[in-house]
């Protein structure tokens, strides 16, 4: 078997096996913890309209905070809006997705998405640099953030090495880019990549708990 | 120790403009005679005890995006990295990973995290207790709405257990569990100042009622050091004609026992004012103005008890609004600009945002916010038992300053909140930076404004 041969087919089985039980065994260690209940008398019920509210209202940065944190929120938006461009735009990967999942839709032209993923390696290395100079951020930063950095810019710049024929023969290149994806969705359970699920868990958590009380949000 | 060696050791201030212990010449930082390995399993087993899904989310969430720096006051006035508001729980998000989370097997195993060490705890008194005041404002800011300060609280109940109290607040809580209040407002002094106040005002003041509709709290820090506000209380109550007393069984709302981490001191002070209000037959229980109070006993008294309270709770400004606004309460206009400092445990995360205003607005003034207001204002930095640690003073001065430069950019001339710890920390900036800006209570600007003759208005409360 080939490199790209087992990118394409035991490596991407086991990635997905791992990525999904890593999924669900981290979400259910959680939530089967369990909630204690709360007797306190609510100034809103039900509370549960507040968790929707805060996942979609965290997601834009308020005023009173713009002034300090433009420039991070600026940067992470860049990369996150690319690399769903590049995930979900780019028509080899919806060939992917659709045999896997047997859904597709139209892809986006090729120059946006690779303009795409230029913006979004670059955004990523901006967003390392400033993690290794910012005190609060140098002091905070631990493996999993270096790591997590590591496995999300690799398919990013292995991709557009591959689309642009750049390094080794095309198909190492390919065989090269799936694995390093494969390693990325192997790694999203473990590390702080799951604030993919997690964000949801999170966010609505704090908003229908706040909710409740009426606290601000 | 006993008691007398307690008291000597940790001695009241009652004449500063804060009021707390005294400054310690020698700190007991650390309490009890744990080995190491004792205190680091006390720590954790008492961190992780009310551990369920939300906090384990919480601990699991954190993207280390450094955003919860930007918000925290102490972090912005010293530009230091260690006030980062998620840096402080480090050593408990390591022991969490390790210990608990979903793949601690591989933590442990691989020693992929260490173990915590006392050492590291001692270090972290500071960041856990001097420069948190819990005043969840970096919730505001985190991504992932991970509410920072609750796992604070989750973190001191394992610092108290495992005797890393911080010496002053350790002290006051203390007292507060053995006296019944953190500053010498034992009952008895409680009802002598009632009597004393009543002889001096000429009010009504009713302590110890067998039966009232309405229970009344006050905070130690009213009672000793602005025991106008009783006074304040019994007016507005007398002038709306309503059944309520204080009771010498359950009058003091701080809870030292929450701030410092203590779970079981937390529920006895928690249990006083509910049995009391039981036994008096209390419809509704008032607590005073308090921040930490209304987390303490609107939000967690009913989980303390363990089931629904047969009462309601309700701060003072929410008391206030109520009655200004269907006329029970009846002002003279105040033709005043005014800004109002937001006490973080009643509006931006008791919820009780709008009653304050409502009551500005009802008295007549004209309101002026402040640019960070409501659920985004900026704490003055003594909350959390902040205010009493005197280790703590220099950053609490540099935040203070945020609060300062708020307050002289709305150009109002009067100042005003609805929490006495707040009302303290004001003073005690005041004092240090000479300003010229004074503190007042909401419920002394009311009750100094009531309308004249309220026996004859109709809408009095039989």
């Amino acid at each position: 078997m080939d490199l790209l041969s087992f990118a394409r087919g035991p490596a991407l089985q086991w990635a997905l096996v791992i990525f999904l039980l890593g999924v669900v065994w981290r979400l259910t260690g959680i939530l089967l913890l369990g909630r204690a209940p709360d007797y306190s008398e609510p100034r809103n019920a039900p509370a549960w309209p507040g968790a929707f509210k805060l996942i979609l209202t965290r997601s834009w940065p308020k005023r009173e905070f713009a002034a300090r944190t433009a420039f991070g929120e600026t940067m992470s938006y860049v990369f996150h809006i690319g690399l769903a461009i590049v995930v979900l735009g780019f028509a080899p990967h919806i060939l992917l997705i659709q045999s896997l999942t047997g859904l597709s839709w139209p892809g986006l032209p090729t120059g946006l998405v690779t303009l795409s993923a230029a913006l979004t390696a670059g955004a990523l290395a901006v967003l390392l640099v400033r993690r290794l100079m910012h005190p609060v951020l140098r002091l905070i930063s631990n493996f999993d953030d270096y790591f997590s950095w590591l496995v999300v810019m690799l398919p990013v710049v292995t991709g557009l090495m591959a689309t642009a024929h750049a390094g080794p023969r095309y198909e190492t290149m390919l065989a090269v880019h799936i694995l390093s994806a494969e390693l990325m969705l192997a790694w999203l359970p473990f590390g702080k990549l799951m604030h993919s699920f997690l964000v949801f868990v999170s966010r609505g958590t704090t908003g229908a708990l706040f909710t409740r009380k009426g606290a601000a949000l | 120790m006993s008691n007398g060696d307690i008291d000597a050791r940790f001695p009241l201030e009652l004449e500063a403009p804060r009021f707390g212990l005294k400054k310690p010449e020698a700190r007991f930082d650390v309490q009890g005679d744990m080995g190491d390995d004792a205190r680091i399993a006390t720590a954790m087993k008492n961190f992780v005890r009310d551990f369920g899904a939300v906090a384990a989310t919480y601990m699991e969430s954190c993207i280390h995006c450094g955003m919860c720096a930007e918000s925290c006051h102490f972090y912005v006035a010293t530009g230091e990295a260690k006030y980062t508001p998620i840096w402080k729980l480090e050593p408990f998000k390591q022991a969490y990973k390790r210990e608990m989370g979903p793949f601690a097997f591989f933590f442990r195993t691989f020693n992929l995290k260490k173990r915590t060490t006392v050492a590291q705890l001692k270090e972290w008194q500071e960041l856990i207790y001097d420069s948190c005041t819990m005043c969840g404002r970096c919730t505001m800011i985190c991504p992932m709405a991970i509410d920072i300060a609750s796992l604070v609280g989750l973190a001191r109940h394992g610092m108290a257990q495992a005797g890393l109290v911080p010496h002053e607040l350790w002290g006051v809580a203390e007292r507060s569990d053995r006296e019944g209040s953190p500053l010498g407002a034992t009952p008895k002094v409680f009802k002598e100042r009632c009597e004393w106040l009543a002889d001096e005002y000429e009010v009504s003041i009713p302590v110890d009622k067998a039966r009232a509709n309405i229970m009344v709290t006050m905070s130690s820090i009213e009672i000793m050091k602005y025991p106008q506000s009783i006074v304040a209380t019994a007016k507005v109550l007398n002038h709306m004609g309503a059944d309520w007393t204080f009771r010498s069984d359950g009058y003091e709302a701080t809870n030292f026992g929450m701030l410092s981490g203590n779970a079981q001191w937390q529920k006895d002070i928690s249990l006083r004012l509910i049995n009391a209000a039981i036994a008096c037959g209390a419809e509704l229980l008032i607590l005073p103005e308090c921040g930490h109070a209304y987390g303490a006993l609107r939000w967690q008294g009913a989980n303390v008890y363990g089931k629904p309270l047969p009462f309601k709770v309700r701060h003072i400004s929410e008391f206030l609004a109520e009655n200004l606004q269907n006329g029970r309460i009846r002002v003279q206009p105040l033709a005043k600009t005014m800004t109002f400092h937001d006490p973080c445990q009643v509006s931006r995360r008791g919820g009780a945002m709008e009653a304050p205003r409502q009551a500005i607005r009802a008295l007549g003034a004209e309101l002026v916010e402040m640019k960070e207001t409501g659920g985004l204002n900026w704490c003055c930095g003594g909350g959390g038992g902040v205010v009493t640690i005197h280790r703590a003073d220099p950053i609490r001065y540099k935040a203070f300053q945020i609060k300062m430069k708020q307050v002289e950019d709305t150009g109002a001339e009067v100042l005003t909140s609805t929490c006495s710890n707040c009302r303290q920390t004001f003073d005690d900036g005041q004092a240090h930076f000479h300003w010229d800006k004074t503190m007042t209570s909401l419920l002394e600007l009311v009750a100094d404004n009531l309308a004249e003759a309220p026996s004859e208005r109709p809408s009095a409360v039989k």
